[in-house]
């Protein structure tokens, strides 16, 4: 298995590691429910350099990623995130992914750990196609990534850094040393809460974590694992690559749709035009237990006794005290309020659709 | 650290105890072990009362926030009580799983299958095993 930098202090810290698509990844250090709320109370710190980064750049860097990408970027500026998703010809999503514009021709994408190469392969096979004229490189294994998740992140990264946090407005970043490294500081994340992703070279982001674990000391700050992320990015109704999407489903059918812009061509327009022409058959929705029993990834689906989808996503929510998940369900069935049944160890369980996402922060 | 494990039982491979009344009725429960192994318990999914099961078939599910993991019967019997506060309150098992948290108790179909099920010691010794 591949390891992140941060791995040995994993192992002193005493977390549980696991398997995450060939990385051995921290999946809890106490538990999950603890780490959770800590993340929703106070702050986390999570090792997230696993994640892909891969640069282009050059005159016609913008040329490329619009092809390649369904999210409209000729407005984006300099410091600014978007996310956006990448389809195979056939509208089916190869991975949703972040778009750092770095400078004019210059842009750095933030993908998940397990389509990285997948990405990287296809939008190199485009580049060439169409001599393109920028350069992709893979900066994965010499860029690490932290994220500092929850309430109290902003003063604790604050401690560590000259850059004015306060007026860093949410999907944007800057360029500014953390703990007196160059890094990038972007206020986004996974969690569904205020806090950081912090990109800095990956030979020193364990000299960071210590700095960061340090400065948070006093606010409360912990480290957490990819257990706690899970519940975090459900619980904000945000999809996990790889568990509720493939590339068999496409941006038309998740709750995400907006990162399509069909004003401009990209691959993969063609076969998503159609697809909405001829009607979307399902839809990824949120639900809910109302019934005894928590649903998981694979459990069928049923409306009167038919079955109409699986659940892709499932846990009990640590901040909602019940069982919630995603499914991919019949678009016939998808309005919130919508009884369904959940099949758990062959009982029929209740459960309705609800709206997304199941928490939002107050602000 | 576990919690010792308390000699007035017997345990199986699969990190169930029993711990009999003399009069063939056996409470069952998990270990210690498995119960930190298991980590926060969030779900216990009971039997019904009256329901029949041979040694090794499951008898309960215990759901963590991550994981779905079956709970054996360690003996062959009868279900005729189930551990109802755990429905509400399933994190008995993460605080108490020798006492609070225990999970059914079922009549012994044949009291000789006791003897395939293990010493407070020999699980100590299987632990150690696991564990190194």
């Amino acid at each position: 298995m591949k390891k992140t930098p941060l791995y040995e202090k994993h192992v002193i810290l005493k977390a549980k590691i696991i398997d995450f698509g060939g990385w051995a990844m921290p999946v809890q250090y106490t538990n999950v429910i603890d780490e959770h709320k800590t993340t929703r109370s106070t702050a986390s710190l999570f090792d997230i350099c696993h994640m892909g980064e891969i640069e282009v750049k050059g005159p016609q860097a913008l040329d490329l990623l619009q092809l390649v990408l369904t999210r409209n970027l000729a407005d984006q500026t300099i410091g600014q995130v978007k996310l956006s998703a990448l389809l195979n010809k056939e509208g089916g999503i190869i991975d949703d992914l972040t778009v750092y514009k770095m400078g004019e021709n210059s842009y750095m994408l933030v993908t998940n750990a397990i389509p990285k190469d997948r990405d990287w392969q296809w939008i190199k096979l485009i580049q060439q196609d169409k001599h393109s004229d920028c350069t992709l490189e893979d900066i994965s294994d010499r860029t690490g990534k932290l994220d500092l998740q929850g309430p109290r992140s902003e003063e604790i990264l604050q401690k560590l850094t000259e850059a004015n946090l306060k007026t860093l407005r949410f999907y944007h970043f800057c360029e500014a040393p953390v703990a007196g490294f160059p890094a990038i500081i972007s206020r986004s994340g996974y969690t569904g809460e205020d806090g950081f992703e912090i990109y800095a070279a990956s030979n020193v982001i364990c000299e960071i974590w210590d700095k960061l674990m340090i400065a948070g000391s006093q606010s409360g700050l912990k480290p957490a694992g990819l257990g706690a992320r899970d519940t975090l990015r459900l619980e904000a109704g945000m999809m996990l690559n790889g568990q509720d999407l493939d590339e068999s489903v496409s941006p038309l059918e998740v709750p995400y749709s907006w990162i399509v812009d069909a004003h401009k061509e990209f691959i993969g327009k063609t076969a998503l035009m159609a697809r909405k022409n001829s009607g979307i058959g399902s839809k990824l929705v949120g639900i809910e237990m109302t019934g005894r029993g928590i649903a998981r990834h694979g459990y069928k689906v049923l409306n009167g006794g038919k079955e109409i989808g699986i659940v892709t996503s499932g846990t009990f929510s640590p901040t909602l005290n019940k069982a919630i998940g995603l499914a991919f369900i019949d678009i016939n069935f998808s309005t919130p309020g919508t009884e369904i049944a959940v099949v758990i160890r062959d009982t029929m369980t209740a459960a309705k659709i609800v709206k997304l996402p199941f928490y939002k922060r107050s602000k | 650290m576990s919690k010792q494990n308390p000699k007035d039982r017997l345990y199986s491979r699969d990190h169930e105890w029993i711990k009999d009344d003399g009069k063939g009725i056996v409470i069952v429960g998990i270990t210690d072990y498995a119960q930190e192994m298991l980590t926060d318990i969030v779900f216990v999914d009971l039997p019904e009362i009256g329901r029949k099961v041979v040694a090794h078939a499951t008898v309960a599910v215990v759901e963590s926030v991550k994981s779905v993991s079956d709970i054996y019967a360690p003996v062959s019997g009868e279900v005729i009580d189930v551990n109802t506060r755990l429905e509400e309150t399933p994190e008995l098992i993460n605080q108490d799983a020798f006492g609070e948290g225990w999970i059914v108790k079922m009549r012994l179909d044949d009291a000789g299958e006791r003897k395939m099920l293990l010493s407070a010691d020999d699980y100590d010794e299987m632990l150690k095993e696991e564990k190194s």
